[in-house]
């Protein structure tokens, strides 16, 4: 078991010349990587950069194949069930049931591991989801209702590192302010977020530190307000 | 594992002598062997062996369909022990996976020889090309069986995902034999007190032919192991190819990432 | 005790999506319906009919569950749902439990509606003293389809060319409990002459079946899943 005060003082998310493949495209080319408790870091790069993938492999869900990747000051090869139930990933996918109503997918997902109904009740109150459209099915959401809801599974779960790909496509102005404002609460109430984004405007300002990723590498960016690479 | 390591981006000459090839010289002794083997199994199954009293000529069929079946026997065990052995050693070599492929690929080539030539075999001494009798039945789902095997080794994804993969499905497939086996057994031994004939291969052999029969095996056991020697060093170039393939495309990420 | 809770929670999410959508209602059951009505243009006489009637609701179980497998796994598959579980740490072995709880349930209706079709269309008799082994059989048959189904079709779900892969793989391993579960209803309906006792030896073959591949499935869900 981890020691809790090396946890303390361990980055939250730790990559070192990280190696991971997607069929046989090495999608990530040595990639080094820290993050620290609380902090809210945008990757940005272009389309194939390597973004998604990086916060994959932090899931437990792109394997290691070189280098060393920890998170929560846990092994991602070793100890990847201990990691997954403790990170939460937002992807291009939502991971909701169509058919069950936003209530219902959040209690599912709460559920798993084991969330009371006053923590799931929390969640949809968090993310503004707990009045009309408490009953409604995922089905019937418009894309910015469906993220919030997808973002509520993440209270639900207790995550503790927040894992999103590119948060704020499709959501309009005032779904991206509610989205800033949730992952503001986030950092502060302790949890560490990761972005990938090309919405720069939005999520650079957002930011604690922006993070350059190209061509499966990643450098720190000086200027986290500069212009769109791609 | 194999890791052969070209430097990425080194271009290797045109030194044909040093490319890695799969025969060696026991290799090439052991298809010799076969080879003999094999002419010998013609000059008995053919020649020197009797024909049945009651099978007449068609019995010499049974020289390639007996030890087919036996060397499929012996491949699927085989994949099956290399399976387990993937999964349950600590460092996970993929060497066993690819004997387990191999043997189950070389299983499925034995097994439909056995099929086809049990086929014409039965159709000369029953008169029809099929029994549904336990040993054919139970044959037949084993080589669909080891299809599906075949078709979840292409799957994809690393090689480590291919191996655990399939060597789950090959584990699996050791759970599924036995029952197909009693399901079969009970099945036939219930509704067909009086078969056509008795197919239990009981047939009472002279010296000759049990001799004919032995030199059967060896042939078949000969080519098996062979085969197996020389279709597990493709795979392992195959595997190195991709290895390598990886490396220069490393290459190419971390160059396109300079400009 | 803590894969039970979730393998019922994924059990119940499952069901509670199939009330939702009623494609098994709207669409798998008459589909079965339609599959049985074809076997009777195909065999054509009724003495025929009668006699194979268990056979042929066997077989529509088996076809109807191949589309069945494919449903549980699509409403998975539709928003990146298994990734999603993938990432939850839901224990596989739960996850493949409560899987085939779910398609159990769903089979086990299946089953006594085509049952009901083979005594209205094919003339086939159930008999009171045949009840408990009739019972027995769909149970155990149901739990060894159930896992099995499950099984396959997670390793299928993440790969193109899942619609033929999964009959591949499924059809040869679930030909025990077709040939197992189709005597024991004979036996239990009395059909060609046979007698109730003769059907307990292939209750015993399904139930070593569901307890074989229920145990293995278990074991082996985690590896298949899990890239």
């Amino acid at each position: 078991m981890t020691d809790p005060v090396i946890e303390l003082v361990e980055p939250v998310i730790d990559l070192v010349d990280v190696v991971a493949v997607l069929g046989s495209f090495p999608a990530l080319a040595g990639l080094s990587l820290r993050v620290e408790r609380g902090e809210i870091v945008l990757l940005r790069g272009p389309n194939g950069a390597g973004k998604t993938t990086v916060l994959r492999l932090c899931a437990g869900l792109v394997p290691v194949v070189r280098g060393r990747g920890r998170v929560l000051g846990l092994d991602l090869v070793a100890e990847r069930d201990a990691v997954r139930t403790r990170v939460g990933l937002l992807g291009h996918s939502n991971g909701l049931y169509a058919d069950l109503s936003v209530t219902e997918n959040v209690r599912f997902w709460g559920a798993t591991v084991g969330a009371s109904s006053d923590e799931v009740d929390g969640a949809l109150e968090r993310l503004d989801l707990s009045g009309r459209l408490a009953d409604v099915p995922v089905r019937r959401l418009s894309a910015g209702q469906k993220r919030r809801t997808a973002l509520a599974c993440l209270v639900a779960r207790r995550a503790e590192v927040w894992l999103l790909d590119e948060p704020h496509a499709g959501l309009d102005a005032i779904g991206r302010d509610e989205l800033d404002e949730t992952l503001h609460q986030a950092a502060s109430a302790g949890a560490t977020v990761l972005v990938a984004s090309h919405e720069l405007e939005r999520t650079g300002a957002l930011a604690t530190r922006t993070i350059d990723v190209v061509a499966g590498r990643a450098t720190e960016a000086g200027q986290p307000h500069e212009g769109d690479p791609t | 594992m194999t890791e052969t390591q070209t430097p990425p981006g080194a271009t290797t000459g045109p030194d044909r002598s040093r490319r890695p090839g799969t025969g060696t010289t026991a290799t090439r002794v052991l298809g010799i062997l076969a080879l003999v083997a094999v002419a010998w199994l013609v000059a008995f199954g053919l020649g020197f062996s009797p024909a049945d009293r009651d099978q007449e000529e068609s019995v010499r069929i049974l020289y390639v369909h007996v030890p087919t079946i036996w060397v499929a026997y012996v491949a699927f065990v085989v994949t099956a022990i290399c399976s387990g052995l993937y999964m349950f050693t600590k460092n996970h070599a993929l060497g066993f996976d690819r004997a387990a492929g191999a043997s189950a690929e070389i299983g499925v080539l034995f097994v439909a020889l056995t099929l086809v030539v049990g086929a014409l075999w039965g159709r000369l001494t029953w008169g029809v090309f099929w029994q549904w009798d336990a040993r054919l039945t139970t044959t037949a789902l084993l080589f669909v069986t080891y299809i599906g095997y075949l078709a979840v080794r292409r799957l994809g994804g690393s090689h480590h995902q291919r191996a655990r993969r399939s060597a789950v499905i090959g584990m699996l497939a050791v759970l599924l034999i036995p029952l197909v086996h009693w399901s079969v057994r009970l099945w036939r031994s219930l509704h067909q007190e009086a078969t056509v004939l008795r197919t239990d291969g009981q047939v009472k052999m002279d010296g000759l032919m049990l001799f004919s029969l032995f030199v059967g095996v060896v042939a078949f056991a000969l080519i098996y192991v062979w085969l197996m020697l020389h279709r597990t060093r493709v795979m392992a170039l195959e595997d190195a190819l991709d290895d390598h393939g990886l490396e220069a495309a490393l290459a190419a990420r971390r160059a396109e990432g300079e400009n | 005790m803590r894969v039970w809770r979730v393998a019922l929670l994924v059990a119940g999410k499952d069901l509670r999506i199939e009330r939702r959508s009623r494609v098994v209602t709207n669409q798998i059951v008459p589909f079965a319906a339609v599959t049985m009505v074809m076997f009777a243009f195909a065999l054509d006489a009724d003495v025929v009919l009668q006699r194979v009637a268990p056979g042929l609701v066997w077989l529509a179980t088996l076809f109807s569950m191949l589309v069945l497998v494919q449903r549980a796994y699509a409403i998975e598959t539709d928003d990146g749902g298994l990734d999603a579980l993938r990432v939850a740490g839901v224990d596989p072995a739960a996850l493949f439990l409560g899987k085939a709880l779910a398609l159990a349930v769903q089979l086990a209706v299946l089953e006594v509606i085509l049952l009901g079709t083979a005594v209205v269309l094919y003339g086939a008799e159930i008999r009171l003293e045949g009840g408990v082994l009739l019972v027995t059989t769909l149970i155990t048959a149901t739990c060894g389809l159930a896992v099995v189904g499950t099984l396959y079709g997670g390793l299928a779900a993440g790969f193109r060319g899942r619609e033929t892969l999964l009959p591949l793989l499924v059809l040869p391993v679930v030909a025990p409990v077709l040939i197992g579960a189709t005597r024991a209803v004979e036996s239990a309906l009395g059909t060609a002459g046979a007698v109730v006792s003769e059907g307990w030896p292939w209750v015993g073959l399904l139930t070593v079946f569901a307890v074989a591949f229920g145990v293995g499935g278990t074991l082996a869900f985690g590896p298949l899943i899990d890239e």
